[in-house]
């Protein structure tokens, strides 16, 4: 069975900040990481492959220093990694972002199984997986807690959804997107990086893909446009309330029906 | 739309050192001569802002995309389980309604599902102009490739301008798969939407983990889709019409896809009290330990979890993972309703980051109405069972 991870860096920290004057984002002064929900990803994929065989290939769209979340991969226990990297791919957006995955999927080659994290810590969107899904033309499904079973065309899988645990049956090739904390990720293995060292891994850039036109990348393929960011309103607003307790319970009621705590029936 | 440009002429080593550490990105690399800006680029523009003005944007037009000309209507997905409708739903048709009145645009509903006769009524008297209804018994279970099979009949049809879905795990896994079937944009978890003029849908989300808040629009591409988290609109007041109920034909091949549900089971409701949207916290100004009972009735009204101050867990009313603190848990809840807790730091450290902190205590003076964003300066036999008795009266659900 071959499984892609797809796997992203992040910043080392979301504790960024906005200039509130300028609107740009300060210097956070930490190096990236790997997204931390694709380390269950990773695990997920080192398991399947523990237990019914196969090959595991990590796969990242970034500048050239996220090759280090591919190398995190590989000691981790992955067998290869491929780095998708060009300037055309700056400043893309989901959809962007999925065409650039697609077109290096088409090059790495035909996939069983293909596991992404649930979201990323920086963009948090959630929607990388199932957008490749639809432009690879599988099946997705997200919220994955367990796999139970692999066979030659199918995987039997739990989901999370909502307030139902499903149980589901996809035909392969699909495209999991599992939940964090559904397994613990084991530790970069010493004797790998030993072993694996820093060697160059495979890059592939615009020219490489298939579809090497570079308005369907970055940010002139996106079709959403951030146009400021700013910094969140902080809810500093302190109100007291003192009076007897039918007035304070009044009030209190008024609070939570306000803030969407508690709801009118209107019937 | 755009790029950036460099002028090399305006580089020196100076200059150079300078940008490279200005990006926040490690985006712009020094190279032999002059510098590049690498794919780590999110068009922050800092760089652009540098008083050297050796890189500057330049707006270009766009190169593809679609005029908003034939896109008409803002469309929600009305999410529902067993032909019962998400509480989203109906606060997405509010917002729709309120979107659609700015540009004088239709409001649409689109119901998959099976059993979905009531659900469609609902929808009609609040709001939806139509209500599009595909109902078959192959799709009473979500799986995503049905549902976007049926979606994207909808879309073919009705050619909406917007489209609305919330920001539930249905919605998240079926949303962006359409907005890739119509090579559109898609903004996760919106928490403002608001409608220009020209109908481009303005939607702003919170990005880094909240920590910073992100505008986005999408101008040259139809429909602009977008999901929105629940418990952000509120639904609308029905003002009596009544919108037209269209049942949506899916053909046999569409209602198929590859995954296939053999199994469901509801989930147990009891989640780890570091992760609960939502916490009701008893301290010492509970006197005894079947008081409880009140605090836990509270908690069952709000949907939410059970958590005490430390002498609580030391006294043995409550178990220890129940304990919210510096030695305890840490929540960071969407609502937090502290009952008979005076706020020492400890207890504070572990709940403070919480979105909305509700406090009740006696002594009006305690260190807890400093971090609480509503103090209510009372006593909690007094006010919790007339609160209880409100919400009788008023026929609450959660």
């Amino acid at each position: 069975m071959k499984i892609l991870v797809c796997i992203k860096q992040v910043p080392g920290t979301t504790a960024v900040e906005v200039d509130p004057e300028t609107g740009v984002l300060r210097r956070s002064g930490v190096p990236g990481k790997m997204n931390p929900y694709d380390l269950y990803a990773i695990e997920l994929a080192l398991q399947l492959r523990e237990r019914f065989g196969g090959h595991v290939e990590a796969l990242t769209m970034g500048p050239p220093q996220a090759q280090a979340v591919l190398r995190e991969a590989i000691y981790m226990g992955a067998d290869g990694g491929c780095l998708l990297t060009d300037q055309a791919f700056a400043g893309a957006d989901v959809l962007a972002t999925v065409k650039a995955l697609r077109s290096a999927c088409q090059c790495i080659g035909a996939f069983d199984l293909i596991v992404c994290g649930k979201q990323t810590t920086d963009g948090d969107t959630a929607q990388v997986g199932q957008e490749l899904a639809e432009l690879l033309g599988i099946p997705h499904v997200t919220n994955v807690i367990a796999v139970n079973q692999v066979t030659q065309d199918k995987v039997i899988l739990q989901a999370d959804i909502g307030d139902t645990l499903f149980t589901l049956e996809a035909t392969l090739p699909c495209l999991l997107c599992v939940d964090g904390g559904i397994n613990t990720p084991r530790l970069p293995s010493y004797r790998r990086i030993f072993d694996r060292g820093t060697a160059d891994l495979p890059v592939l850039t615009l020219s490489d893909l298939a579809d090497s036109d570079p308005t369907h990348y970055g940010l002139k393929g996106s079709p959403t446009q951030v146009e400021r960011i700013f910094p969140p309103l902080k809810n500093d607003d302190r109100r007291r309330f003192t009076g007897t307790g039918q007035q304070l319970a009044q009030t209190l009621y008024d609070v939570l029906v306000e803030e969407k705590f508690l709801e009118v029936n209107h019937g | 739309m755009g790029e950036l440009r460099i002028d090399s002429k305006k580089l020196t080593p100076a200059i150079i050192r300078e940008l490279v550490d200005l990006c926040p990105f490690s985006a712009i690399e020094p190279l032999a001569i002059g510098i590049t800006i690498n794919s780590g680029c999110r068009f922050c523009k800092l760089c652009v802002k540098h008083t050297s003005g050796a890189i500057e944007w330049t707006e270009q037009p766009p190169g593809s995309g679609i005029a908003p000309d034939g896109w008409r209507g803002i469309a929600v997905y009305a999410e529902q389980q067993n032909g019962r409708l998400h509480g989203v739903s109906l606060e997405l048709l509010g917002k729709a309604r309120k979107l659609a009145a700015v540009i004088g645009h239709p409001v649409y509903a689109l119901l998959v599902g099976s059993g979905l006769a009531d659900a469609a009524k609902i929808l009609a008297r609040h709001g939806a102009d139509a209500v599009y209804v595909c109902d078959y018994p192959e799709l009473q279970y979500f799986t995503a490739e049905p549902y976007a099979n049926a979606f994207e009949e909808f879309i073919q049809a009705l050619r909406p301008s917007s489209v609305l879905v919330g920001a539930t795990p249905l919605g998240r896994s079926l949303a962006p798969r359409l907005a890739a079937r119509f090579d559109t944009g898609i903004t996760a978890d919106c928490t403002v939407l608001e409608m220009r003029p020209d109908t481009n849908l303005v939607q702003i989300r919170p990005a880094f983990g909240g920590n910073i808040m992100a505008q986005i629009c999408t101008p040259h591409h139809r429909p602009q889709f977008c999901t929105v988290r629940y418990k952000v609109f509120s639904p609308p007041v029905p003002d009596g019409r009544v919108g037209d109920i269209i049942p949506l034909a899916l053909s046999l091949e569409k209602r198929r896809g590859g995954v296939q549900v053999i199994g469901t089971k509801p989930k147990p409701r009891q989640v780890d009290l570091a992760e609960a949207q939502i916490v009701v916290a008893a301290g010492r100004g509970v006197r005894s330990r079947t008081d409880l009972k009140m605090l836990e009735h509270l908690a069952e009204l709000l949907g939410g979890q059970i958590g005490c101050t430390r002498p609580l867990v030391e006294c043995g009313w409550l178990p220890p993972d129940r304990q919210i603190g510096l030695s305890g848990r840490t929540v960071n809840a969407k609502l937090i309703v502290t009952a008979g807790i005076s706020g020492s730091v400890q207890f504070a450290a572990g709940m403070r980051s919480s979105a909305c902190i509700v406090a009740i205590n006696s002594d009006p003076t305690a260190a807890i109405f400093d971090i609480a964003h509503y103090g209510f300066a009372g006593d909690l036999y007094e006010v919790l069972p007339r609160l209880f008795t409100q919400c009788g009266k008023g026929q609450i659900h959660v």
